[in-house]
């Protein structure tokens, strides 16, 4: 009995084994067959430009060590900066090569506590540092790096195509609960918001909910994160959120506000109701890695970033 | 009439215990089936753009292997070195009861409260920084009561009359264990800790909250830099992807590597233990 | 002599260091933990509000300890009575060979099979499904149930078939021998005989899913401010999911990070009771087994 159960489950054993060889022999196929084509191209562009960097390369890397560097650079902080700061270090790692940068989006509260108590060399905010927060960490020092706005977004299928400031006060407030109060199908609003600590949440109970006395309702649903109300707002046709200028793509639909669209010259113009900063903090004043990144966000190839990406540089770099 | 529910009771457990295999089945299909076509060689070998949107997860899977990897050589020689204790030197007395109590313990402590210490110990507190080391001590807490479980059991499992016929002829008592012991326990050991190594390697909280979340555009070398493994990779972008968007198919992609991933190592070592089980201890059936 | 002893000295020391690390772990835990306990008194596990960012703070458990248990029980309450029947076909009606060890290979791959894969799957699919279904969003104790049930089910068939192959053979072929039928024979004589065992898979299983975190989190919803449910198609933190969320949103030192290592003190006890009440109804048989 015990001696044919094991050869049965042995024989098992080799069933699995076969199944775990034709997945891995899928695998590879969908390895070998993917972009043949593109091979040839790539080797040709990875040479010419190989030669080009491998001087600049050595050098800078020299730089970086011996000029006793810490080429580890952990950021983190607001959802809304982090896009900007992805790319800038991933151009940024690859002209001086050496550099370690790893950005987390975990909220600019959270950023703003995380560089504050030393567990990041670089915090990210998408709001001013608030009184308590200074009070609390006297040698943080922020640095303005882009400017933005706010975004009110619906699903595409929505038929509202905007609302006053007043409206989108109630909505968020839980007093407008129906689509049909302002135009729309005679559907519940799904109110989508983003967590307490949030910059863009900060940002947006200043310039909506405050002037008109209102709160965010509790009954909303909280998404952390611009990329989760994003995705959430997308996934449901009956939804409202707000997200930063930066996350407005073809997934989603932004609102005419007073009958202003969220676009970067309404915003400088001032006709649109909702304009803030973005920021980069260190603890104390930055050490020079740290100063050479940031240097790299505040030039014209970091706002070239900042523009391509939906935010509004600092200067015009075009 | 009397045979129905004889036959009803037998069909109905018997559907009843298709279910897991049915679930367990379904989830591999339906992550092969959505997620296959996103696996390609840019896929695996490329890095994250745009916060994992676009791109590939190789710093993702090289953070996964180095951190359970890492892990392993932490929590292996502890366990390992706890389970000869337990099994070999033991007397029963108060200090191997406290032991097995604790192992108890330390297994019944929930997986978040392990992060949550390792966030402010390891991380804040001794200064490690979001880190693999932080990630890989807070697992090795998380595996060790396996560890140990699987060694001692392993090495108790070898039979008296080995240890016999090495003692008699001279062979000191770690010679004893060193040259028959080890041999005779050292594939269930091996499977046992390969299954440790199947949970590491899925698990998310723990390495979330000490290992860090940053997308890195650098493939970890230090243990010192931060990483973000794969199942926090999925976590992080699975909520970030509209269903309606292309960019989904990414976080599939990245399921499925780290299901793959996690097939490779616990596969084998499910076959192995159930047929070692079977061999030691006779068909329990 | 010399290294033997060496050698016992060095395993007893790895032996100890479990010790050492649950002294470590739990040490931090409570004395992080208490204070906000002491402070806030009982109001901590029965206030109604959880408000960390309100001045003052308001730190009210309830809401989130009747989410964690309504999640668990609906997950337990489906997955029993599968895992029950499922766990009497192992025992009882399959002979052993290939379609036994497929489903117990399965059922093994299941318990270990990544939360966060299952939490995904959750997301992508059974969160909109049931928005779809029932309307509302989708996110819900249902769906954390249905995941925590799928998580929790191998765990019941495992330890049930054990408890009931456990029975001894004497007892069914007494039963048979009087004319009973087979179901008679497992419903009246080896369900009974099993019911401490099965009862202690159940527990363990809830135990089990109390202290699960990723699975969950991806598809409860997570309110700001956590209400008591009314329907299972409300929304609800667990307790797991809070210390997620808000981990690095509380400051060092502050209340918000102690009542975090509150919750998982309050945790620990929840798991620590259940597997202590499991524990008890299996009469130590667990430390019998293993040992």
């Amino acid at each position: 009995m015990s001696g044919e159960a094991s050869k049965r489950s042995l024989i098992f054993a080799f069933a699995i084994v076969a199944v775990a060889m034709f997945f891995v022999g899928y695998l590879a196929s969908a390895l070998a067959s993917s972009n043949i084509s593109q091979v040839g191209a790539k080797t040709v562009t990875k040479t010419s430009s190989n030669i080009s960097q491998v001087g600049a390369k050595t050098v800078t890397k020299t730089v970086v060590e011996t000029a006793g560097l810490n080429p580890r650079l952990n950021v983190a902080g607001s959802t809304t900066v982090t896009p900007i700061v992805e790319e800038a270090a991933r151009r940024f790692s690859k002209l001086y090569s050496g550099f370690k940068i790893s950005v987390a989006a975990i909220g600019s509260g959270p950023g703003i506590k995380a560089v504050g108590s030393g567990e990041v060399d670089i915090g990210m905010a998408s709001r001013d540092l608030k009184e308590k927060e200074v009070e609390q960490w006297p040698d943080l020092k922020p640095f303005r790096i882009a400017m933005d706005s706010i975004a009110i977004v619906v699903h595409p299928s929505n038929p509202v195509n905007g609302l006053t400031l007043e409206q989108v006060a109630k909505i968020f407030a839980g007093e407008i609960t129906n689509w049909k109060e302002v135009g729309g199908p005679d559907k519940p609003i799904h109110v989508i918001t983003r967590e307490k600590g949030s910059g863009t949440r900060d940002c947006f109970e200043h310039a909506v909910m405050k002037p008109f006395g209102k709160e965010i309702s509790a009954k909303a649903m909280v998404q952390q994160g611009n990329p989760k109300v994003r995705a959430a707002v997308a996934n449901d046709p009956l939804s409202i959120g707000y997200v930063s200028l930066g996350f407005v793509d073809e997934t989603i639909k932004p609102l005419k506000i007073d009958g202003v669209e969220p676009k970067i010259e309404n915003v400088l113009k001032g006709t649109y109701p909702i304009k803030r900063n973005l920021y980069v903090i260190t603890k104390g004043d930055p050490d020079p890695a740290e100063l050479m990144f940031i240097g790299y966000l505040l030039s014209s190839e970091g706002q070239k970033i900042v523009e391509e990406l939906g935010y509004i540089p600092l200067y015009s770099v075009s | 009439m009397r045979r129905r529910p004889e036959i009803l009771m037998e069909v109905l457990t018997w559907i009843a215990s298709f279910i897991p295999a049915i679930i367990a089945g379904t989830l591999i299909s339906f992550l092969l089936f959505n997620g296959a076509s996103v696996i390609n060689w840019k896929f695996v070998t490329g890095f994250p753009e745009r916060g994992g949107l676009e791109g590939g997860i190789l710093p993702a899977i090289i953070g996964s292997i180095y951190i359970s990897a890492l892990c392993m050589l932490i929590a292996a020689p502890i366990g390992i070195g706890a389970g000869t204790y337990l099994a070999e030197y033991a007397p029963e007395n108060i200090f191997t009861k406290v032991v097995r109590f604790f192992v108890e313990l330390l297994a019944g402590i929930p997986s978040i409260v392990i992060g949550l210490f390792g966030y402010v110990f390891l991380v804040h507190g001794l200064g490690l920084g979001f880190s693999i080391l932080s990630g890989a001590i807070a697992l090795a807490f998380m595996i060790l009561p396996w560890t140990i479980r699987v060694s001692e059991e392993a090495i108790r499992a070898v039979p008296r009359e080995y240890r016999y016929a090495s003692l008699a002829l001279g062979a000191s008592k770690w010679k004893t264990i060193r040259n028959v012991v080890y041999a005779a326990a050292r594939p269930a050991i091996i499977t046992g800790l390969m299954l440790g190594l199947g949970k590491a390697v899925g698990e998310t909280a723990v390495v979330m909250m000490t290992a860090g979340m940053g997308i890195t555009g650098y493939i970890p070398v230090s243990p010192l830099d931060s990483a973000r493994t794969l199942p926090v990779h999925l976590y992080l972008i699975a909520g970030e992807i509209a269903n309606t968007s292309e960019g989904l198919k990414m976080a599939y992609g990245t399921a499925l590597v780290l299901l793959a991933l996690f097939l490779m190592v616990s596969i084998p070592s499910i076959m192995f233990r159930n047929y070692f089980i079977r061999r030691l201890y006779g068909d329990a059936g | 002599m010399k290294t033997d002893e060496l050698i016992k000295i060095s395993t007893s020391l790895c032996a100890g260091s479990s010790i050492l690390v649950v002294f470590l772990i739990f040490g931090y835990t409570f004395l992080e933990g208490l204070p906000v306990l002491i402070k806030y008194g009982p109001s901590f596990l029965t206030g109604l509000y959880w408000k960390p960012y309100a001045d003052p703070p308001q730190f009210g458990l309830l809401p989130t300890i009747v989410g964690t248990l309504s999640v668990s029980g609906l997950a337990i309450s489906m997955a029993t009575p599968i895992g029950v029947l499922a766990a009497i076909y192992l025992a009882e009606y399959s002979g052993g060979g290939f379609l036994k060890s497929l489903i117990e290979s399965a059922t093994q791959l299941l318990v270990s099979i990544p939360s966060v894969v299952l939490g995904f799957i959750g997301l992508v699919f059974l969160v909109p499904t049931l928005a779809k279904t029932f309307g509302g969003w989708g996110f819900s104790i249902l769906a954390g149930g249905i995941v925590l049930a799928i998580m929790t089910l191998p765990h019941i068939i495992c330890i049930s078939s054990d408890a009931i192959k456990a029975v001894p053979r004497e007892y069914r072929y007494a039963s048979l021998a009087l004319g009973a039928s087979r179901w008679q024979t497992i419903r009246r004589v080896v369900l009974p005989v099993a019911k401490s065992g099965i009862l202690a898979s159940i527990i363990l299983g809830l135990g089990n899913a109390i202290g699960e975190t990723m699975a969950v989190l991806m598809v409860i919803g997570n309110p700001e401010v956590p209400y008591i449910p009314t329907s299972i198609l409300d929304r609800v933190r667990v307790l797991t999911s809070t210390i997620v969320i808000e981990f690095n949103y509380a400051v060092w030192g502050s209340d918000q990070m102690r009542a975090l290592f509150a919750i998982g003190v309050t945790l620990f006890i929840i798991t620590a009771v259940v597997n202590l009440v499991a524990f008890y109804i299996l009469g130590g048989r667990i430390y019998a087994k293993k040992a």
